[in-house]
């Protein structure tokens, strides 16, 4: 290259060897609504700045005016790639603080749907990768099986993406036959895609030559950062909140952590497949254990505790007393211990934390949402710090960012 | 063999005396405070220690009571034992009109977004923070929008009074 200077520009015009590059706050590679200020030496990233908040909708403020069903919906807006396990989360919440035991059957239930929203997140985020990497068709494979599982919430809930899911004490109905249908050809169905899937992905040369050592953490840094879920461990830590704190009958299942080792974009990928059958394999497990209790309990789709479970659509129609309740319990009048309480669940991109503190009013003193998306995503910078600029964007792909669990 | 709250508890005392107080266990989990001079040094101890090892801050967030003079807001740090699987809850209060508590983010690199985040809504001032601004809310905003004087609705309105609801007094 000459020294000449091909463009007419004064001397001493051009201050700067970098150059500043905007990916986001709306950039197809950002999947989501957050901004990263790089400063780009060529193709290489020399620092990035992230900036979130464009969706805060403080959450935490709305909910210390709502009562406890009311936050239900909130807490959907947060991952909203797996809703069900939010809500489930935010119900076994209020269930510790209120001192509610759930039957087997409805832990199981959970179980499945929870598993059902993992499978759920991990396919999106493991396809995308695939997309942003340049594989356009295993995004494909696994999309209709996305669309069946919402099949399956919407059989129970009657709402696909913003779920509400589910009552204090287990759920509004009883699962469909319909929904149990769907289950079992998803269960038939979705193992074939999914190895489809692996077969395009897990020894392709391209890819596997595009992920090894793109965005890698070391464990202890990874902890440092506060990761939890399948970034953490991807790195190496078989840190999973279903084993370490079981809730919703979780020490019942038999399944494996997958752990990874360098905690690069190709262990990240690796880990959410494994999960993936893992996950599969709770929900043949539930299933089992649901299809074996019998008599009574095998009717049993919530815990007995009136004061707390809102009456039947219809009894509230026709019942004076249910009405009333029904009233009651909305509006928040119902009794509130005093007291504070944590209470986290394994979602679907690591450990969701609800930190409920109340005052015996009706509505939550304070409620602060631990997300996961919004602690590992400071450690970006880090991560992709002196790599190329087609590197950030796989490794922002692979950590699985929720713009509405960033901005809680 | 795992560590008990009792165990904990004795640690904590062994070392820091009388500044650690009120040590309570609501459902299961030791909560306990120290004067926030000593947030670091009660932090760096249950890092370091052979025996604590709490190096994974799961969560750090703050609470404002208003009426408790003196001690208006409380800065709440959850950590985890990773080995022997235990939680503990650390708090400090601090007055309202001078919330300076020492930062965290050399401890845990994760602290830097959290402190960020307690800054941007309750005006918590991270002493020695190497990026103390909003985080979620507008570079412009002149207050902080979770602490307790700032309603989320008319507060002319009187249907939602808990007045009407046998509880009393008026609405936070």
């Amino acid at each position: 290259m000459s020294d000449v200077q091909n463009i007419l520009l004064p001397e001493g015009s051009i201050e700067k060897k970098t150059i500043t590059l905007n990916v986001g706050p709306t950039h197809p590679a950002t999947h989501g609504v957050f901004q990263n200020i790089m400063e780009m030496d060529g193709e290489r990233v020399m620092s990035s700045e992230s900036t979130v908040g464009y969706i805060h909708r403080a959450f935490e403020k709305l909910a210390e005016r709502r009562s406890l069903y009311q936050v239900t919906p909130i807490t959907d807006r947060l991952n909203y790639c797996s809703s069900p396990i939010n809500n489930i989360g935010w119900h076994l919440t209020c269930e510790k603080l209120l001192g509610i035991e759930t039957p087997k059957r409805v832990d199981y239930l959970r179980v499945i749907l929870m598993e059902l929203a993992r499978i759920a997140d991990h396919l999106i985020c493991n396809s995308i990768l695939g997309v942003d990497a340049g594989a356009f068709s295993g995004f494909v494979y696994l999309m209709e099986y996305r669309e069946l599982i919402y099949e399956i919430y919407e059989e129970i809930c009657g709402s696909r993406l913003t779920t509400n899911i589910g009552r204090i004490g287990g759920f509004e109905r009883n699962f469909t036959p319909a929904a149990w249908e769907k289950l079992e050809r998803f269960l038939k169905e979705y193992p074939k895609a999914l190895e489809e899937f692996e077969n395009l992905f897990t020894r392709n040369r391209i890819f596997v030559d595009r992920t090894v050592g793109c965005g890698p953490i070391s464990a202890e840094r990874a902890l440092n950062y506060g990761f939890t879920g399948p970034n953490l461990r991807a790195a190496g830590v078989d840190y999973d909140v279903r084993v370490h704190s079981p809730y919703s009958s979780y020490q019942d299942f038999d399944f494996i952590v997958p752990v990874g080792t360098t905690g690069d974009t190709y262990d990240r990928f690796l880990v959410r497949n494994v999960e993936m059958w893992q996950s599969l394999s709770i929900i043949e497990q539930a299933y089992q254990k649901i299809q074996n209790i019998k008599g009574a309990e095998a009717e049993v789709y919530h815990a007995n505790v009136p004061a707390y479970y809102l009456p039947e659509k219809k009894d509230v129609y026709t019942s004076m007393e249910a009405l009333i309740w029904h009233f009651k319990i909305i509006m928040g009048e119902i009794e509130m211990p005093k007291g504070e309480v944590y209470h986290s669940v394994e979602g679907a991109n690591g450990e969701l934390g609800f930190y409920f503190i109340s005052d015996g009013g009706r509505t939550p003193y304070r409620l602060h949402f631990r997300r996961p998306c919004f602690i590992y995503y400071q450690a970006f910078e880090e991560l992709v710090k002196g790599s190329m600029l087609s590197d950030a964007i796989l490794v922002m792909s692979s950590l699985n960012l929720i713009a509405g669990e960033l901005d809680a | 063999m795992s560590l008990t709250n009792e165990q904990i508890q004795n640690k904590l005392v062994e070392k820091f005396g009388e500044a650690v107080t009120n040590f309570t266990e609501p459902y299961g989990m030791l909560t306990f405070e120290a004067p926030k001079e000593l947030n670091l040094k009660v932090l760096q101890f249950l890092f370091d220690d052979e025996t604590l090892k709490f190096r994974f801050l799961t969560d750090l967030q703050a609470v404002h009571y208003p009426n408790d003079k003196g001690r208006e807001l409380a800065v709440v740090y959850h950590l985890h034992n990773l080995v022997d699987n235990v939680r503990i809850r650390f708090k400090v209060f601090t007055d309202i009109n001078k919330p300076d508590v020492y930062t965290a983010t050399q401890l845990y690199a994760t602290a830097n977004w959290m402190e960020r985040e307690t800054y941007d809504f309750f005006g918590v001032n991270f002493v020695g923070h190497p990026n103390l601004k909003r985080i979620l809310n507008v570079d412009e905003m002149d207050y902080f929008p979770l602490r307790k004087e700032f309603p989320l609705e008319d507060q002319t309105r009187i249907d939602k009074d808990d007045e009407m609801f046998g509880r009393g007094g008026s609405v936070n």
